[in-house]
């Protein structure tokens, strides 16, 4: 393998693990200081423990966010330094400005957060989950608007002397076209994570408060948790309760439906704004990437109306159709926002792309893009009828009853994560094999002096080091999980210097 | 002044910012267990940096970011080149983050007992090779006429080189014992400030060899003065260290990190990594540089926002300005010592 390889794996690997805790931090940060504002409003105890509980969620996975970022930005001039030195000029300048504007907004604020709760008046320490939110998102878009110079290059001048691009037009930049739907796109997908995530933890609570052992139903009887393996918390086992006992959990129902009903909700909403908004990025993507479209489609002739293939079984390179489901004009419709709209087909568009730069094969991987597309479809759809199916379970007051809700709240926050997942191998995969659109292609980018001995240490040093972590990560998320809502009764310490700290390391 | 020189300035001080924040992060990590003798007392020691940890980690993002941004070629050569000093850094910096966030999410006595390890070894490797680093930068390493370093990975162990990684190291150290001191009371106070009397004098040992060392061969009547600053900004922390003024036994410290950094970083001026093969590959503020009107933008985003997040930086000190001592710690969520065990 060569390093150039490499370095593309360990970019796909470290990026698509990174991503795993982004969409959580983005949308879950706004739903904890949400609830938290509607403890601050209302009063109600049952928001402050929601808060507390997914605040504490949220930071075990903020926590893996922040490190697995620092590898992005380091990896840029490790495995790719000579794209650092063809774009950064441009690349460069957002990035510094997401660190300067938005990441010191969102680990500065998250910190007195964490640390303040007893140090701060209400409102104020209200204000540094907001705070924290507003960082996380505005990350979002600095990131994301370099990430659309590569997709679609804006604002800049190619200077041949120093051989590199070079910023013009600032604004350009930060209002690509591409940005301004995808960054959209992501921020309601990343909604769709955290209602779902919330929805599917309050779900678990409410299954297994009401999954009690009943006369009539055997399988109920089963221990509905693993052994218990960590008692450490003491009040709450994991053990499911005795028959008749009193359910630790039972006075916490009222919280964990409100939990549902905000997760539920967010989903659906969400998944309304991803629809709409992916709507609006197909049409932005068949004009600035048309290749893109084409492939994942795999469409190799050009079609007027085109149809899109919901399914097809083809030969294994992909290049033959031997049996699909077809929804006629849907492509046309997706593309180009007109029912018998022309799409170009990727002959077509290899013809085109010869012509303009060169010989080369400018399509990327067709099956990758063609699968990617549907399934970040498919996983996102089906995680929204998964919140609609359980925010109709639950109405007028009833349980979750059928053993079923185990395996599907396990899979519910997982279908729109994995969702983002595989759109973004989709956009990435799909602008093979540029690096930069048009302008510089991915074989060019990597670092000369870099021996695959040292990318293959790093790469495997990462996947080590990143799996050790997803097993940590995820028992912990799990225990606090079990744990249920905290304690929140106040302390009796006021004022003194020793007030105990909160939420301390 | 030119654009570039602005920036030269602007990541100096930013590296500056990360040395003198992170500096003491670290110190307070690898003391873990030498100022804190149960899990008790380790976790007072950790909760002094626990609200500031992650925001003073975004100096150096952003200081990464800033360099990607303003000087395109002295980020690639630097991070290219320095790829497996750089690996073992960011590998430091993953396990020391989650460590801290997670070391108390168990009450169990084990899990802590290994993450308290991770934080220790994790905070020391960075202190040294960030060092070892930036020794290797201003000493000049082999680059090529393209810009890329050739020269692997054993060249970046020179003697130069792993006395600025030794200066760091136990700058740190000292940094992160009197920031212990200041910010605590009781047992791991007097302990902190113990240590920091002890390990200050091998770190002003180092500093003054290193500080003549790199005047000698790299100095300008400039660094000479900076140097002095530096060398007093550390002796002035011992002394009042020694008299129980741990508010300025941290100023002294922090001087003595900023003033040296900065030592570095005007002896490397124009340079911003000089090339050991060749004067005419050097990397400078004039060809590593991006352009005008990049530089230009840049500039007044960080003419605006510096001051705005040094201020609530600032302001985070102020909120958790209470020394913390182990009552500050839940007890119910204190292990008991092993001692049954």
């Amino acid at each position: 393998m060569s390093a150039e390889t490499l370095a593309r794996w360990q970019f796909a690997i470290t990026t698509v693990y990174h991503f795993f805790f982004v969409p959580v931090t983005l949308g879950l940060a706004p739903l904890v200081a949400g609830l938290q504002t509607a403890w601050v409003r209302t009063g109600r105890e049952k928001y402050l423990k929601l808060t507390k509980f997914f605040g504490k969620l949220f930071l075990i996975n903020f926590a893996l966010g922040v490190v697995t970022g620092i590898v992005q930005e380091f990896q840029f001039g490790m495995n790719w330094s000579e794209y650092s030195r063809f774009v950064g000029d441009i690349f460069g300048a957002p990035l510094a400005l997401e660190s300067l504007l938005a990441f010191f907004l969102e680990s500065t604020f998250l910190g007195i957060w964490i640390f303040g709760w007893d140090r701060l008046p209400k409102r104020l320490h209200l204000a540094m989950i907001w705070l924290a939110a507003l960082g996380s998102t505005l990350s979002a878009y600095f990131i994301l608007a370099a990430n659309s110079f590569m997709q679609n290059p804006v604002g800049f001048t190619f200077n041949a002397e120093r051989g590199r691009a070079e910023l013009t037009d600032f604004a350009a930049v930060l209002t690509n076209p591409v940005v301004l739907v995808t960054f959209p796109h992501q921020i309601f997908a990343s909604f769709m994570v955290s209602g779902a995530f919330l929805a599917a933890v309050a779900g678990w609570h409410l299954f297994r408060g009401g999954a009690r052992p009943e006369p009539v139903e055997g399988p109920h009887a089963e221990p509905v948790g693993e052994p218990s393996t960590s008692s450490g918390n003491g009040s709450h086992s994991l053990r499911p309760e005795p028959v008749d006992g009193p359910s630790p959990s039972s006075g916490d129902g009222s919280a964990w439906r409100s939990a549902i009903k905000i997760g539920a909700v967010t989903l659906l909403i969400a998944s309304l704004g991803v629809i709409i908004t992916g709507d609006l990025q197909g049409k932005v993507m068949t004009r600035v990437q048309p290749m893109k479209m084409a492939a994942a489609e795999a469409l190799y002739e050009t079609e007027q109306p085109a149809s899109f293939s919901v399914i097809t079984i083809g030969t294994p390179d992909g290049q033959h159709e031997l049996w699909s489901i077809k929804v006629p004009h849907l492509l046309s419709y997706l593309a180009t926002g007109d029912v018998d709209g022309q799409v170009q087909g990727i002959r077509q568009l290899q013809s085109a792309y010869e012509a303009t730069y060169g010989p080369n094969t400018y399509s990327p991987n067709i099956p990758l893009t063609y699968w990617s597309f549907r399934w970040m479809i498919a996983l996102g759809a089906a995680g929204a009828a998964l919140g609609a199916l359980l925010l109709w379970s639950i109405r007028g007051g009833r349980g979750l009853r059928h053993r079923l809700w185990r395996p599907l709240l396990i899979a519910l926050p997982l279908l729109p994560l994995f969702s983002n997942s595989i759109g973004w191998i989709f956009t990435e995969n799909g602008r093979q094999p540029w690096l930069v659109f048009g302008l510089l292609p991915t074989a060019s980018g990597v670092s000369p002096g870099t021996t695959v001995a040292e990318v293959l240490t790093s790469m495997t040093t990462f996947t080590v080091l990143y799996g050790v972590l997803a097993v940590i990560e995820v028992r912990l998320l799990l225990k606090y999980i079990r744990a249920g809502l905290p304690d929140t009764t106040p302390h009796t310490v006021d004022e003194g210097e020793d007030a105990p700290l909160e939420f301390a390391y | 002044m030119e654009l570039p020189t602005i920036w030269f300035i602007l990541i100096a001080v930013l590296w500056i910012g990360y040395f003198v924040l992170e500096g003491f992060d670290f110190g307070v990590g690898m003391l873990l267990h030498v100022l804190g003798r149960d899990d008790r007392e380790r976790r007072v020691v950790v909760n002094t940096i626990g609200p500031h940890f992650d925001g003073n980690e975004v100096w150096l993002i952003t200081a990464g970011g800033a360099t990607f941004a303003a000087f395109p070629e002295w980020y690639a050569t630097l991070f290219s080149g320095f790829y497996l000093p750089l690996l073992l850094i960011l590998v430091a910096l993953i396990v020391r983050l989650v460590a801290i966030d997670y070391r108390s999410k168990r009450a169990e006595l084990v899990w802590r007992q290994r993450w308290d390890v991770a934080i220790t070894v994790s905070s020391a490797v960075p202190a040294l090779l960030w060092g070892v680093a930036f020794g290797n930068i201003l000493r000049g390493v082999p680059i090529d006429a393209d810009f890329n370093y050739v020269g692997g990975f054993v060249n970046l162990l020179n003697p130069f080189a792993l006395l600025t990684g030794l200066v760091t190291l136990t700058l740190f150290l000292t940094h992160g014992a009197v920031f212990v001191a200041l910010k605590t009371d009781g047992v791991v106070r007097v302990r902190a400030n113990a240590f920091a009397a002890k390990v200050g004098v091998v770190a002003a040992v180092l500093t003054v060899a290193l500080a003549l060392w790199l005047n000698l061969r790299y100095g300008s009547p400039v660094t000479y003065a900076t140097s002095l600053v530096a060398a007093a900004g550390l002796l002035g922390a011992l002394a009042a260290n020694r008299r129980g003024r741990e508010g300025w036994a941290f100023v002294g410290t922090a001087t003595c990190i900023a003033f040296l950094f900065a030592t570095a970083f005007l002896a490397l001026f124009p340079n911003v990594m000089p090339s050991s093969l060749d004067p005419a590959w050097n990397l400078t503020t004039s060809n590593a540089s991006s352009t005008p009107y990049t530089l230009r933008i840049m500039t007044w985003a960080a003419a605006v926002f510096t001051p705005v997040v040094i201020a609530y930086q600032a302001w985070t000190y102020w909120v958790f300005r209470r020394r913390l001592s182990t009552s500050s710690i839940h007890d119910d969520v204190v292990l008991p010592e092993p001692a049954a065990r």
